[in-house]
């Protein structure tokens, strides 16, 4: 006698209920980042559009964060935080190695016991969990998924150094995904590509950190740490700007027609476009390669906010959605790509 | 496969389409930097435009040796051979 298992029902698509933002409380302005490299407003302009950046305060946690957009994105998805069957935060700066930021947010909201689990995909976690949030609906595994992307990158970055730092903010956004009779989210375009590892990342591992911190023990005067540790101590990020954009505009375009392909539309169908809010230089480009029509509204929240990972792409559709309110309902092509290298890009419908 | 002459015309059009700088001034001993101007991000966008132009590779590694207009064209006619 051969026992068949059970299988829970699948649902036939799922959507975007609801969306939520919270944004680091400090503005940082160029002239501030001028106090800390040799550079000024208009070459900070000029190469990134960036006008200013949001930064969280010292008191203010990437959990704080998280648990902010989580709130408004469960209230406006009307769903209580008891129904939710998955929680999934996308950080690659929440400072435990383990337990999970999604576990200790779960609890905060209200969420227990649901299953809870971190993504590490870097500025292309957002659309990771998308990807994810998107199968655990569709195969019935749970109705309310909870994806948020939270990062407090200004805790690992050196504010003098020149390659990443001052472009990167703090904040985190959130959407609660749910059950849908059509599709609301398309087929997800998404991988890697380790042999750019090294291209984005940290200066050194937490083995490092500990081995400093070991010679240290050993070192009361300080004077052998002093010369063996030139690095600094704390790891922080730094990328090569110029491999990263030319992967950014020329590989990701690809990577979101794909996308529009595998969704079935074409960029005409579109009402925005919402890519990971990286450089403002590649926006431009990337909309230049799209041949995105002008009634195409595109993400530009980086001028205000910086460059803030994985939680870029909901703030900036957070934005975009409070200022041009008739988006809603609408088709955006959301595409994310970062450290890894890895990448993800989604059509979506507005909630 | 284009000349020195094509490509140094055909690297002006690139440049003048990037930044707006007259073609004229597209000339083999000016150095994309110091003399045009041109920053690390428009110069990746001219590389990736020159590779769709004359079809060839030119590897990130090599982006940074291009110091003037001639390493360029030098560099391109080399890799068309």
């Amino acid at each position: 006698m051969t026992a068949t298992l059970n299988q829970k029902p699948t649902n036939p698509g799922s959507r975007i209920l609801g969306l939520g933002a919270f944004r680091g409380d400090v503005v940082v302005t160029n002239e501030d980042v001028c106090e800390w490299i040799d550079s000024s407003d208009e070459w900070i302009r000029q190469r990134t559009g960036i006008v200013t950046r949001r930064r969280a305060s010292a008191d203010v946690s990437l959990l704080d964060m998280a648990e902010g957009a989580a709130r408004e994105a469960l209230e406006r998805a009307g769903i209580e935080a008891g129904q939710l069957g998955a929680v999934i935060v996308s950080t690659v700066t929440f400072p435990y190695a383990t337990p999970s930021a999604a576990a200790a947010l779960a609890e905060r909201i209200g969420a227990t016991p649901a299953p809870a689990f971190d993504i590490s995909a870097a500025c292309a976690g957002y659309c990771y969990g998308i990807a994810q949030g998107d199968s655990l609906v569709r195969s019935g595994t749970a109705d309310y998924v909870l994806v948020i992307g939270a990062e407090k990158l200004s805790d690992v970055i050196d504010n003098h150094e020149r390659t990443i730092s001052f472009l990167l903010g703090d904040g985190a956004g959130a959407v609660v995904l749910g059950p849908s009779e059509t599709p609301g989210v398309s087929p997800s375009v998404w991988g890697s590509d380790g042999a750019k590892w090294d291209t984005i990342g940290m200066t050194h591992s937490m083995l490092d950190l500990r081995d400093i911190a070991v010679a240290a023990e050993n070192d009361p005067e300080g004077t052998a740490l002093v010369a063996e540790t030139e690095a600094k101590l704390w790891p922080t990020l730094r990328q090569d700007g110029q491999t990263v954009f030319r992967w950014a505009v020329w590989s990701m375009a690809k990577v979101a027609k794909q996308a529009l392909e595998d969704a079935g539309i074409t960029s005409e169908d579109l009402s925005a476009f919402i890519p990971h809010q990286a450089n403002m230089r590649i926006i431009d480009e990337m909309v230049k390669q799209l041949k995105l029509p002008d009634t195409v509204a595109v993400g530009r929240d980086i001028a205000d906010m910086g460059n803030t990972s994985a939680a870029s792409i909901p703030l900036a559709m957070h934005r975009l959605l409070e200022e041009q309110p008739e988006l809603s309902g609408g088709l955006a092509l959301q595409i994310g790509f970062g450290a890894g290298l890895v990448f993800g890009a989604q059509v979506v419908r507005l909630p | 496969m284009a000349s020195n002459e094509e490509i140094l015309a055909g690297l002006a059009d690139i440049v003048n389409e990037e930044t707006g700088l007259e073609a004229d001034a597209v000339q083999l001993d000016k150095s994309f930097t110091d003399d045009l101007d041109i920053d690390s991000i428009s110069m990746m966008t001219i590389v990736v435009n020159a590779e769709e132009k004359f079809d060839v590779k030119i590897p990130d590694e090599e982006v940074k040796n291009l110091k003037t207009v001639g390493d360029a064209v030098n560099y391109i006619a080399g890799a068309q051979a």
